[in-house]
This record gives C-alpha cells, structure tokens and sequence, in this order.
C-alpha cells in the first residue's frame, strides 16, 4: 500500500479543523454568557494581593458575613480561608425575583511568595471587605551577608 | 429570561454622563429581588461602599442604586495578584409597581444594601372583608 510519504498536508487539515472547533466552543461560550458579570468571573470571595519585603496583604471582597463564621489558617506559605454565607431570613409569603448573590460554604486556599509568621496575622473585617496583614516570617526574610575582605589584602603569602 | 416580565426588570446598565468624567470602573453589583405582597426587597452586594458613599434614586418607576468605594492606600506594596479590582457600584432597575417613596428604606451592612421598597397602596393585595346578613 502506499503511505504518503508527506503527511503535512493532513496535519495542517487537522489543525484547521481544530481551530474550527475552538472558534465554535468560543461561540457557544458568549451565546450562554454573553457578557461576563463581575460577580461570576472568579471563585467567592475574589481577593486581591499585595506584598513588600516584609509583608503581605490579602484583602477579599466578602460582603455581607459574619466575622465569627471565617475560619483563617496560616501554614508556612500558604493561607487557607473558610467561611459560609448564609441567605437572610424571608418573610413569610415572600418570593425571589432574581437571585444573582452568592451563598453557601465556600474555602479559599492561597499560596503566599513567602513564609509567614502565623502569630502575627491580623484581620479586619469593615464594609464588607475583609483585610489580612501577613508579616513575613523573619526566617524567611533575605539577611544580609556582610562581606569581610581578607587579611591578605590579595597578596599571597 | 421570564423573570424579565415580573414586577422588577432589570435593565441593560446605562452609562450616565458621571461616567465619562471619571476614570473609575463602574460595576453591575450582584442582587438578590425578593418580593411580598407589601414590599419589594433588594439585597446588593457592594463591598467597601459606607452608608454615606450611597446613592439611590427613584425617579418615577425607575431605580438608580449608585455607591462609590474608597480604595486602600497600598503605596508600600505592590499588587502580587488580582482577582478583583477597585471601582464604583450602579445599577438601574424598572420597578412595574408603584412605590410608597416617603417610606422606603435603605441601609448598608457589611457591604451589602438592604433596601426596602413598600408598594404603594393601589398595587397593594388587599383583604376585603365580606360581611354576612
């Protein structure tokens, strides 16, 4: 039998074939979710983080909790928040008419670029947004090497 | 969408003129709608908005809710990761039933707006009582 010897010919069919197939699920994407809402982009709560040499600050945008139901955890590098948002009680007779907030259990887990010392973790919870100072671990912190010139002054001896 | 046609319709979010003389993003806030027979119930998720940094607005059937956020001074730091970032809060609604104005009420909490919005007395479901001879 004979077998091409040049399947590129093939290949390239198949790559057009694929990009076919990715512009196709892009369709489909918008059609289901013509404009991406804010609240629907990432995983509740979204956080943002920030970082100098000796700390980090993750603030989370977790409107409407209460502060005793977040459970933070500090382990070496990484910080694990746990929490849940639960739906306001409605009166009696009361229907939805739209329903677009989040509720429910929810569990972040954050890798931090540095070591924290767990002791010295803070949290504040103000309208809605929730702020966690993280000092570095002074461990981890970058020391300064001092370097001592040698007594030879670069002669040998 | 069928929820479209109830008692509140949420419109496309239009861009009044404030817009333009910001540089600020301006966000569609999250909300829950729930309505009784007396009232029309509006949960919004806005968090870093403070009570006086709302605004909401009636204007014949037609809901404004607006907040601005006071961003954090992060000077000393920069930003490692974002999944969110800083702007405003709007979003407008068609209300289809006649709102009591004198009485609503709205107040933040925690970064979430409560507002309640009592119907006005035509729209109301009222019991009348049948009297028997």
């Amino acid at each position: 039998m004979l077998e091409p010897l040049f399947p590129w010919r093939e290949m390239r069919r198949m790559e057009r074939e694929m990009d076919r197939m990715q512009r196709e699920m892009e369709r489909m994407f918008d059609t289901f979710f013509p404009r991406r809402r804010r609240w629907m982009e990432v995983e509740f709560p979204p956080l943002n983080i920030w970082t100098n040499n000796d700390q980090a600050v993750v603030t989370a945008e977790l409107p409407g909790i209460q502060p005793e139901e977040l459970e933070l955890s500090v382990n070496n590098d990484t910080l694990i928040l746990r929490g849940k948002r639960v739906a306001n009680d409605l009166p009696e007779g009361a229907r939805y008419q739209r329903r677009e907030r989040f509720q429910g259990e929810f569990a972040r887990s954050l890798q931090l670029p540095f070591a924290i010392d767990a002791d010295k973790v803070e949290a504040h919870y103000e309208n809605g947004v929730l702020t966690i100072t993280l000092p570095r671990a002074e461990a981890d912190k970058p020391k300064r090497i001092a370097v001592h010139a040698g007594q030879s002054n670069g002669k040998e001896g | 969408m069928s929820d479209e046609s109830r008692a509140i319709q949420v419109q496309q979010e239009q861009r009044p003129a404030v817009r333009e003389s910001r540089s600020r993003r301006v966000f569609a806030p999250a909300v829950d709608i729930v309505e009784t027979n007396d009232e029309i119930l509006v949960l919004a998720d806005m968090p870093g908005v403070r009570q006086d940094d709302l605004e909401v607005i009636l204007e014949k059937n037609v809901l404004t809710i607006r907040g601005t956020v006071q961003m954090p001074h992060m000077q000393e730091y920069d930003l490692e990761y974002a999944e969110y970032e800083g702007g405003d809060y709007e979003r407008v609604f068609t209300l289809a039933d006649d709102i009591d104005r004198d009485k609503i009420e709205a107040e933040m909490k925690q970064g979430v707006l409560h507002l309640r919005l009592p119907k006005a007395g035509p729209a109301r479901i009222r019991r009348i009582p049948v009297k028997t001879s």
